[in-house]
């Protein structure tokens, strides 16, 4: 089935995700969507699976338009997607999984029929799935092996698969691209969104290429790697804009760390930051940045070695012992973890300053005042966080850290905002190390690393790199490293 | 998602609020035609059944002391995000832990003194008991809603042992309780009615309490910051933990102390049945005085009034029976939930 999209349009809040996106993928084809994280890949992928309805634009089947609004009429129209995290039912075995969604043609389930579609999908695929085992006992790659076979069961002529590579082995990769090209012999249109320029480079025959919400680029398969570097990141090289603040002394050291996540354990042999020092953290979304930060601002836990913060030693001390010694960590998600929806931002200075046991609202209401003065803030003492627009809830969070500061542990500082706010941010970032701050930084944002941080660390594939000076990594190379290659 | 402007939204829910209330009455007054009785009849009756004598009003007075108790102790637990069913068990125990305390010490000690430590040591009850379901819910990841009710059956279940058992009347035990208190282990009464003025100070010092630690105290915005957002709330250097404890442990001490008062200001013993389900009419009040401390006066005298003006609503009319004020109160708060859910969503709060 031939897909074609016609100037989708989608906005979250302020932030348009897909902006006038037309692509279209033939039938038999494999077509890669390539772009950095919140470049509106998933966006666009939810949109066609009906996980979310576009704001404006029109998606075409075979030339006929479609109205998508729930996953459901993607499903009668043929579209399946496989997600990120397979959207199956842990608790549940393979076969119940795969039964799931059929439309049953009685009342009662019928288990052995299901049972020999089950095994003759899976067979065709090669997939070695046990209809009897719970879900929970499966690995990310058999889920999604699963969850393939009970798409293709449902009739799905158009497979869309999100960031399919991620969490999986190399044989389960390899299983997974052969029958990906089995399906696109037999005729289906299958969507690859990735941001892995080697699996895209492997498997797709076209690809897009999406930046900040819009499309970049088609092209053919096979074509240079640099040319879709420079598509995904836009600029080729940028000279890193930022005063020398660091000095002698280190702020963190990490010796010899684990920190274990989800999917892998992450190592550090030694890392000393120091103070004044910016350490960018690249890599795709997921790659552990997140857990790194975490383990460095005591709300994670180290699997072993030791953590010091201006040499004192605070392995697996409580997180308010970090707090203590000056650790600020700033998550991404503001909402959910960075700020507290329902509370004004009078409250939230309030949290973050108490004195007394009794509050003094004027005392607390003056606080707020210098804050949103200071800082900027569209806002008033009480206005609640979540009313706040992206950048002003981030203007928010800066104003809650504390001063002075040892180490500022920040995820994605400047996601969402606009360009004005992007460079204010980095400002107050850049006075903090001059006060002597150590910052370590996650971007999805290859300039802004290069431009800001003294010293890199790729993330990718559960493996950290060597601390890597800017002075002359490119965005290029960095690109190249993120694909997993160092 | 266009902010829209507070003023605006605050008409769109108090609209949505006032119109469910309507909704609710307009419910209430059909039902009642439906079992065909007259409205105005059902609303005197029930009117003359809370305040026709000082007895009956003594009797309101009674149980809007010990609704006011439970109602402010989940006034924590609620602003903490906690949905504390176990408060039933919490009353239980703390009556319990009285009637302990009571039957060990009623006879040797002065009756002030005793009813002092039977007080505390009601309190004490309730807070163990509220402890126990914090635990669960802290360290166990148990939902506080299952942890409350499984240990409401716990509590229930030692209340009808104690009373079928080890403290059966002398003879032969009863579902009507334990042996009656000597009178000098009753508490003050205010002339001849039930109501005590000792309860009645304790639960208006225990609301102000609330009102006071809610609206005035990092604590209280602490506990409210726990229950909108724990984990930023743990980022922010707030320990969700601690706090979440302290406000079952607060919650059970108000509890307990309605349980207290159950036994020496209102039973003068140990029923099966000690909490008279006022912990989850607390619930109730709570819910829909919005978690708000300032609205649970109000809301707990009218629900009050409401419980003691039904009991004789049998004996005055053919068609309706007593156990139409629980009615009236599940409809008024499910309506006003269902209001405020409507209000948001129109404010386009989810999709």
């Amino acid at each position: 089935m031939n897909v074609e999209l016609r100037h989708i349009h989608k906005w979250f809040g302020s932030v348009h995700a897909n902006d006038d996106v037309s692509l279209r993928v033939r039938a038999g084809s494999i077509h890669g969507l390539l772009g950095e994280n919140g470049a509106g890949k998933s966006t666009l992928a939810k949109i066609l699976s009906g996980y979310i309805t576009r704001d404006s634009g029109e998606i075409l089947l075979d030339g006929n338009p479609v109205d998508i609004r729930t996953p459901t009429d993607a499903i009668r129209a043929g579209i399946g997607m496989l997600h990120q995290d397979p959207l199956d039912f842990p608790p549940l075995t393979v076969l119940e999984n795969f039964m799931l969604g059929q439309a049953g043609k009685t009342l009662w389930l019928d288990h052995r029929s299901a049972r020999r579609a089950f095994l003759a999908l899976a067979a065709r695929f090669q997939f070695d799935l046990n209809p009897d085992a719970h879900v929970s006992e499966l690995t990310v790659g058999e889920r999604q092996q699963l969850e393939m076979v009970r798409l293709l069961a449902l009739g799905t002529r158009v497979l869309i698969l999100d960031e399919p590579t991620t969490g999986i082995s190399a044989e389960q990769k390899m299983l997974l691209f052969a029958a990906l090209r089995q399906l696109a012999a037999e005729g289906k249109a299958i969507i690859f969104v990735s941001h892995k320029l080697e699996d895209v480079e492997a498997l797709c025959d076209e690809v897009t290429v999406l930046r900040h919400g819009r499309v970049v680029g088609t092209v053919s398969l096979p074509c240079p790697a640099e040319t879709l570097v420079a598509m995904m990141f836009g600029k080729v090289l940028v000279e890193p804009a930022k005063p020398h603040t660091a000095r002698d002394a280190v702020a963190l050291e990490l010796h010899n760390v684990a920190i274990r996540t989800e999917l892998f354990d992450l190592h550090v042999p030694h890392l000393a930051v120091h103070r004044g020092e910016v350490i960018g953290l690249a890599g795709l979304e997921g790659s552990g940045q997140q857990a790194f930060l975490e383990a460095c601002a005591g709300v994670g836990r180290l699997a072993h070695g030791t953590l010091r913060i201006n040499g004192q030693d605070l392995t697996h001390r409580p997180y308010r012992d970090y707090l203590a010694a000056g650790v600020c960590y700033v998550p991404a998600d503001r909402l959910r973890d960075g700020l507290i929806a329902g509370l004004t931002i009078r409250e939230h200075v309030a949290l973050r300053a108490p004195r007394g046991f009794f509050i003094n609202h004027a005392y607390t209401a003056q606080l707020a005042e210098e804050a949103i003065r200071a800082f900027n803030i569209r806002g008033t003492p009480d206005s609640r966080v979540e009313r706040l627009s992206g950048g002003n809830q981030q203007r928010t969070q800066l104003a809650l850290m504390p001063s002075p500061l040892s180490v500022l542990l920040m995820e994605h500082p400047t996601r969402g905002l606009d360009i004005e706010s992007t460079l204010w941010v980095w400002q107050q970032l850049i006075a903090r190390c001059q006060q002597g701050t150590a910052i370590v930084f996650a971007s999805s944002d290859l300039d802004e690393i290069l431009r800001y941080s003294d010293r890199v660390l790729v993330f990718s594939g559960g493996r950290i790199s060597p601390p890597l000076s800017t002075t002359t990594l490119t965005v290029d190379q960095l690109g190249h490293m993120i694909g997993g290659k160092f | 998602m266009a902010a829209i402007p507070a003023l605006r939204e605050s008409a769109f829910a108090t609209a949505h609020r006032v119109g469910a209330l309507v909704a609710a009455l307009v419910l209430l007054v059909a039902l009642v035609l439906l079992v065909g009785e007259s409205p105005l009849a059902v609303f005197g009756a029930l009117l003359n059944g809370a305040f026709g004598t000082w007895d009956q009003v003594g009797r309101v007075v009674n149980t809007l002391t010990v609704l006011l108790l439970c109602s402010a102790g989940l006034v924590f637990t609620f602003n903490a995000g906690l949905y504390n069913l176990g408060v039933e068990g919490q009353v239980t125990v703390g009556a319990i832990a009285t009637t302990f305390v009571l039957r060990l010490v009623g006879e040797m000690l002065p009756g002030p003194l005793a009813i002092t430590l039977s007080l505390v040591a009601g309190a004490l009850g309730g807070v163990s008991w509220g402890l126990v379901a914090g635990a669960l819910k802290v360290y166990g990841r148990v939902s506080e809603i299952f942890a409350g009710l499984g240990l409401n059956f716990i509590a229930q279940g030692a209340a009808i042992y104690l009373v079928f058992g080890p403290w059966k009347r002398p003879g032969v035990a009863s579902t009507s309780g334990t042996e009656p208190f000597g009178e000098h282990l009753w508490l003050g009464t205010f002339g001849r009615t039930e109501a005590t003025p000792v309860g009645v100070a304790l639960a208006l010092i225990g609301l102000l309490f609330t009102i006071l630690i809610m609206q005035r105290t990092y604590f209280g915005l602490r506990l409210r910051a726990v229950g909108h957002n724990p984990r930023a709330a743990d980022i922010l250097g707030v320990s969700s933990a601690r706090h979440l404890l302290s406000a079952f442990a607060l919650c059970g001490v108000f509890a307990g102390v309605a349980g207290a008062l159950q036994v020496v200001g209102n039973y003068h013993r140990l029923t099966p049945t000690i909490s008279g389900g006022l912990g989850f009419l607390g619930l109730l009040v709570v819910m829909l005085a919005g978690f708000n401390a300032l609205f649970v006066l109000p809301i707990a005298f009218f629900f009050s009034a409401l419980n003691v003006g039904s009991l004789q609503l049998p004996l005055v009319l053919q068609r309706v029976d007593s156990s139409l004020s629980g009615v009236i109160q599940g409809v008024l708060v499910l309506a006003a939930l269902m209001g405020r859910g409507l209000a948001q969503r129109r404010a386009g709060g989810s999709a």
